[in-house]
């Protein structure tokens, strides 16, 4: 009985902590533990592209995608996004068409899209530049590369001069471990053109570092150390087998360009997304406090104890939602509420059996355990059925919306199931004397 | 029981909706969104004294953009506008042609291209089939104690009349919302069928469940209780619980409805419908139709014989 009792205790503190943690999280500025609002609740815009993959080997598909991601993300750094999302999506496992591949980009705060979508809407462009000894002012390169102002770029871009050697020349670049040492090193290979300007530019350049840029941004700047008649550079250096492997796919995407198509946008003006959030937050306090209302003077003690767990389900939903993160879309707070009658159902099962029990006859005690036992298999089998509903949904949807939606009420469904059968029980344990 | 006893009358209650809703489905048809159609949506809002519905148009028309467009009000100064797909460019043309007289404000701009409609429709249809087979395949599994008098997979089969029942009612609802307010079918009302076909099925179980457990107690109890007997039993325990799990869930969904934003509203509007149907059916459709389908001699006999012959093996 002690025992009991000080579980519910325990579960009644680690509640209170919980909420207490949401709370403090999301007021204190530094916490890393803040709601995560999707574009809709947020105000931003949604862009959709399709990636033509056509003309590109299937095996290397994953690579220019990634590639072409690193690229676009860069690109809208520059214009100094906070948090944007760039990823790359592939058509599903039912597309029909398997050289469908998209590219999601969202930008929190932008509504203003004109400038984006032409930013983003450039082929990538690949250059090799030259080391202009000329050019008067010095900049400290580590320093620059930190930042992501266009301006610096530009100023970087202009140290070097044009050689004409661009992605079009480049046939592949590849990752090679040296095999003296063992570091990685990165391999060109240029076309027959390619070949002659490369052999030119070194010839006469030995000891002058050769800038690298991707859209204008150094991305390497490799020094000529002999004259490269073949064609076959080779970049060694101090890379990470990592950091090589991000320079050779930057390398390969000036040299292999994705060319992709806008199929869809979607803007969402600020004040519309904090008027839905909002509402979608009234319209979870009224809820629930109606909730509360109904379950208390149909049930009495035992609809308090319910309305208490359902706190402490909120409660862990939410904290749920900061901890793995999810981000918080409109559908995604209705599958909450819509999760909330739900979890209640469990409840009343529990409860409407504890009332047969009793019924029969049966001591308090006994008939909350017997009740919470036999109303166990129809609990789990009807959420059963509500979670194939949610896997199916999450998984063969490529869609943000119904994503939002099927992870927060699948969730839901896991957490409230919890909650019903450990929390009320235990409650309502300590709550009955034992005869 | 009452329900079992009347059953007629409630199976024709049934009928008379997804009548109607057949009705108004084939009669008006849905009407789709951009989200399967493809298109634009634009909504803005004046945010000093709101332009004549009739000026918007016409500022529209004058650009001569050759698209088929149409202009809807809401909020107390917004427009909502749905054309072909338009391109960022003619969008800002749209803004600053109506936008001359009093300034205004972009709230939302949409645009989906014809083709992810297409792929939308086809992906909810294989989430549709992908479900409703798991689930049969579960009902057919948890049930597979209780195949007597009824064979487990008629569980399962009476659990598909009622969500096609209770996934018609709302679809029916939209039809006629559709014609004659203009509401438009979008992704969020994909889900919310898909969440009335999960949550209809919890429903049956849960009396299904009843049923399973009460013929359990009859069996071991070596009574020779009558299969109508017993679901009518199991149905006088299950239907406050039914009836209150229903209640608090249309209290958060009209909470949705009500105080929500505007993307949930119709998705909420057709999870009342959906819950209600559901609810109703899983009382006053499953339930007796596992009587009416034990009595179906010929088949009830069939199945038990095969089960016996099983058992005897």
């Amino acid at each position: 009985m002690e025992k009991i009792r000080l579980t519910a205790l325990f579960l009644l503190v680690l509640g209170a902590l919980t909420g207490y943690f949401i709370y403090s999280s999301e007021i204190s500025p530094e916490s890393n533990f803040k709601f995560k609002l999707g574009l809709d609740l947020d105000g931003g815009t949604h862009l959709t592209y399709r990636a033509d993959t056509s003309d590109i080997d299937p095996i290397e598909v994953p690579e220019a995608m990634t590639a072409l991601r690193d690229t676009i993300e860069r690109r809208i750094n520059i214009f100094g996004v906070s948090e944007p999302i760039v990823q790359v999506e592939t058509g599903g496992i039912f597309s029909d068409d398997e050289n469908d591949n998209r590219l999601i980009v969202e930008l929190p705060g932008v509504t203003d899209v004109t400038e984006a979508i032409r930013q983003i809407g450039q082929t990538p462009t690949l250059e090799f530049r030259l080391e202009d000894e000329t050019s008067t002012s010095s900049v400290n390169f580590l320093a620059l590369q930190a930042t992501s102002s266009e301006e610096i770029a530009e100023q970087i871009r202009n140290q070097y001069e044009s050689t004409g050697l661009t992605g079009a020349q480049l046939d592949r670049s590849r990752l090679v471990f040296d095999q003296m040492t063992g570091s990685p090193t990165i391999a060109l290979d240029f076309n027959s053109e390619g070949r002659e300007m490369f052999a030119g530019i070194t010839k006469n350049n030995i000891g002058k570092s050769m800038g690298i840029f991707l859209d204008g941004i150094l991305i390497s700047d490799p020094v000529i150390q002999s004259e490269i008649p073949n064609g076959q550079a080779v970049i060694t250096g101090v890379f990470s087998p990592e950091e090589a492997r991000e320079l050779v796919r930057n390398l390969n995407l000036g040299a292999l360009p994705v060319p992709i198509e806008l199929i869809e946008t979607q803007t969402i003006g600020p004040s519309l997304g904090a008027e839905t959030l909002e509402k979608g937050i009234e319209a979870l306090l009224i809820g629930f406090a109606i909730i509360f209302v109904f379950l208390v003077s149909l049930y009495r003690l035992k609809g308090l104890v319910a309305s208490v767990a359902l706190a402490i389900y909120l409660i862990i939903m939410l904290a749920l939602f900061k901890l793995i993160p999810v981000t918080l879309t409109s559908s995604g707070l209705a599958g909450f509420i819509l999760s909330i009658g739900m979890a209640v159902d469990a409840n009343i099962l529990i409860f409407e059996r504890i009332k047969e029990e009793l019924k029969k006859g049966v001591g308090k005690y006994d008939a909350v355990k017997e009740g919470t036992a036999k109303a166990w298999t129809s609990i789990r089998d009807g959420n059963i059925t509500s979670i194939i509903s949610a896997v199916v949904l999450y998984w063969l949807s490529g869609t943000s919306v119904v994503q939002g939606f099927a992870l927060v009420f699948g969730i839901g469904v896991l957490v409230s199931m919890f909650t019903a059968v450990v929390v009320t029980k235990v409650i309502l344990l300590a709550l009955t004397n034992k005869k | 029981m009452f329900v079992i006893k009347h059953r007629k009358i409630f199976y024709g209650i049934s009928i008379a909706m997804v009548a109607i809703s057949l009705f108004a489905i084939f009669n008006w048809g849905i009407k789709f969104g951009i989200d399967f159609a493809g298109g634009s949506i634009l909504e803005v809002e004046y945010t000093e004294t709101k332009t004549q519905k009739e000026i918007v148009i016409d500022d529209i028309n004058s650009l001569g953009l050759e698209k088929e467009f149409s202009v809807r009000e809401t909020g107390e100064a917004g427009y909502i506008i749905r054309s072909t797909t338009l391109t960022d460019t003619e969008k800002n043309q749209i803004i600053s042609a109506i936008g001359e007289q009093n300034p205004v404000e972009e709230i939302r701009f949409n645009t989906v291209g014809p083709t992810l409609g297409k792929e939308l429709v086809s992906k909810g249809i294989t989430a549709f089939m992908v479900i409703v087979i798991s689930i049969i395949l579960f009902v057919a599994y948890t049930f597979r104690e209780v195949s007597k008098p009824v064979s487990s997979w008629k569980y399962g089969f009476v659990s598909i009349l009622a969500f096609v029942h209770d996934v018609l009612v709302p679809v029916g609802l939209f039809a006629f919302l559709g014609q004659f307010y203009g509401i438009e079918v979008d992704t969020l009302f994909i889900v919310a069928i898909l969440v009335v076909l999960g949550y209809s099925i919890n429903d049956t179980i849960v009396v299904f469940d009843r049923i399973r457990d009460n013929l359990k107690k009859v069996k071991e109890s070596e009574r020779k209780d009558k299969f109508e007997k017993v679901v009518g039993k199991s149905l006088k325990q299950v239907y406050a619980r039914s009836i209150n799990t229903s209640i608090t869930t249309l209290i958060a969904l009209v909470a949705i409805f009500i105080w929500g934003g505007e993307s949930t509203k119709w998705f909420s509007l057709a999870l009342i419908t959906g819950v209600i149907a559901g609810t109703y059916s899983s009382i006053f459709f499953a339930s007796p139709m596992l009587v009416t389908l034990s009595k179906m001699k010929p088949s009830a006999k069939k199945v038990e014989k095969v089960e016996e012959s099983e058992e005897n093996k």
